[in-house]
């Protein structure tokens, strides 16, 4: 519960998040998503004040009784506004993508190595000269995504990383995500509104509303709920299209709705074939 | 009141190039979506309209107005402008006083200034938060506060940055009905977005830039449709359109509707 709050912002979550596995938080507007990020990252108790009940452990980690110092070494944090993630102290991208690395007191030459990786994994190597302070929307977005990258997390939060991003810059960051998760066996918590990549890649979907954990399991049978669509979260536009065809009486019972374009071309051809 | 924009280029002066040469007209009422990878001068293009950029060369001319010859607060009278971060707007102490700022100094009489207010405010959904502050309200209702501030101002052209980032299904809905709504006003109505779905099913042209020039602009059907064209600069056709294509179908949906009956040959529902 944040200070001078009526509600608690979350009430009675509990969640187990298997390591190496890719969790996707779906649910409109103020049902806790962020705050379930805080309270994974460690940001909630030691950065942003309030009434916490219970436990959250990260990697064995207990959040409360580890300083955030500590915590950063294993969970990072991607912010929704890039720009309250910039350091604001850095001249080049080069250089803000090494803030990190640089406080973890890496040596110079794995330093630069890992800021050219992160760079080419996020595709802003035309951007490495530029200041941080000076770039689009999208731009910050991804430079603030290469940041925290770069440390390389056992956990990685990320809160809708992709919001400024373009279409195609929104699928590559999913599909960056999806490569670390098999390379460096990282967890992975991502906050997103972009359900249709939301059910391309990741493993499991949890859906919040209200403070509260509305459903939990595989992306197909989290993302064709009737009650998410009714409580704001949206759903795809191969979900919706299979709706409207069910409420037309053109959809038989024992088709399952589609959530990605793969199954709505399987889905809306065997309607024709009749299958 | 037509935007006509002439061999329009912008170097800003760190010596980034933004725009190279971009020419188009955006007649008298119609709706416009501005689409393209991030950088590719999206934003720049449109603070051209309302002056808050001038050309390094070129002419953009509002109404006949070349606005290197009127100052944003001229132009602001024609053209209104909703901010694609709504902390870079908002700056008074209550959300009423936000939206009366606008109307304010366009030198209205008092009553019309508190019934656009009143209107503006139930439009976006926040007439219940009228006294609270800006900054007390979620991301998603700032965002929806600047939209009214800027709607109160009742200007024939309305510029919308990324109006969706930020918003959740029910606020997406609500911003598309909002731009209905003043499509049946005959407002000219551009939007900058990454959310091509919501540009397919709200608006009627498409113009796609990429690295500072213009590679398209036509009726939405049209340009969502080529898929090579868009790649180029980071964008892929709406998801109905991607299943239309890989389902052999003819025409081209823009929304759910379109998309049933063009494949079900079932009718359609407004």
């Amino acid at each position: 519960m944040y200070p001078g709050a009526r509600l608690p912002a979350l009430r009675d979550i509990s969640l187990d998040i298997p390591e190496g596995q890719f969790y996707a938080v779906v649910g409109p507007n103020q049902a806790g998503k962020s705050t379930l990020a805080y309270a994974m990252a460690g940001y909630i108790p030691h950065f942003y004040r309030g009434r916490l009940e219970g436990k959250v452990t990260v990697a064995g980690l207990d959040t409360r009784a580890t300083p955030l110092h500590e915590l950063v070494l294993t969970a990072g944090l991607i912010f929704q506004n890039p720009f309250n993630q910039i350091s604001g102290t850095k001249f080049t991208v080069r250089e803000e993508i090494a803030f990190g690395l640089e406080n973890l007191g890496m040596p110079r030459g794995e330093m630069r190595t890992r800021v050219d990786e992160t760079m080419e994994l996020v595709g802003i190597n035309h951007l490495a000269d530029r200041s941080p302070l000076a770039l689009s929307g999208g731009e910050m977005q991804r430079v603030a995504i290469a940041s925290i990258l770069a440390m390389k997390p056992k956990v990685l939060i990320l809160d809708e990383p992709t919001s400024q991003l373009d279409p195609i810059g929104s699928r590559e960051v999913f599909s960056a995500v999806r490569s670390l998760i098999s390379s460096e066996k990282m967890t992975v918590v991502m906050i997103e509104h972009k359900l249709e990549w939301v059910a391309v890649f990741a493993d499991y979907v949890i859906a919040m509303v209200d403070g509260q954990i509305l459903a939990n399991g595989s992306p197909s049978s989290v993302l064709t709920l009737d009650t998410l669509q009714m409580a704001g979260a949206g759903q795809t536009r191969y979900t919706r299209a299979a709706r409207r065809a069910r409420d037309l009486g053109s959809w038989p019972d024992q088709h399952e709705l589609p959530v990605t374009l793969e199954e709505a071309e399987e889905a809306f051809r065997r309607l024709k074939t009749g299958a | 009141m037509d935007i006509q924009v002439d061999s329009l280029s912008f170097t800003y002066p760190s010596g980034v190039v933004a725009l190279r040469g971009v020419s188009l007209r955006i007649p008298s009422g119609i709706s416009l979506a501005i689409i393209g990878q991030n950088g590719a001068g999206k934003t720049t293009l449109v603070k051209h309209f309302n002056s808050l950029l001038q050309p390094t060369s070129g002419t953009v001319k509002v109404g006949g107005w070349d606005t290197r010859e009127h100052t944003p607060a001229e132009l602001a009278s024609r053209v209104g402008y909703v901010f694609q971060n709504p902390d870079d707007q908002l700056f008074q102490s209550t959300l009423r006083k936000e939206v009366m700022f606008g109307p304010g100094n366009l030198g209205w009489e008092v009553d019309q200034i508190e019934e656009r207010t009143r209107r503006a405010l139930e439009m976006v959904g926040l007439a219940h938060a009228a006294d609270q502050h800006p900054y007390d309200l979620s991301p998603g209702e700032r965002k929806r506060a600047a939209m009214a501030a800027i709607l109160a101002m009742d200007t024939p052209i309305l510029i919308l940055d990324e109006p969706t980032t930020g918003q959740d299904h029910g606020g997406i809905e609500l911003i598309g009905s909002i731009v209905n709504d003043l499509r049946s006003q005959s407002k000219t109505i551009i939007t900058i977005s990454h959310d091509i779905d919501f540009c397919a099913e709200h608006f009627e042209r498409v113009a796609v830039l990429a690295n500072g020039q213009l590679l398209l602009e036509g009726p939405a059907r049209e340009v969502l449709a080529q898929e090579d064209l868009l790649a180029k600069t980071y964008v892929e056709p709406p998801q109905l359109i991607r299943l239309a294509k890989r389902l052999g179908m003819q025409n081209m949906p823009l929304n759910v509707e379109e998309f049933i009956m063009y494949y079900l040959h079932k009718p359609v529902e407004y």
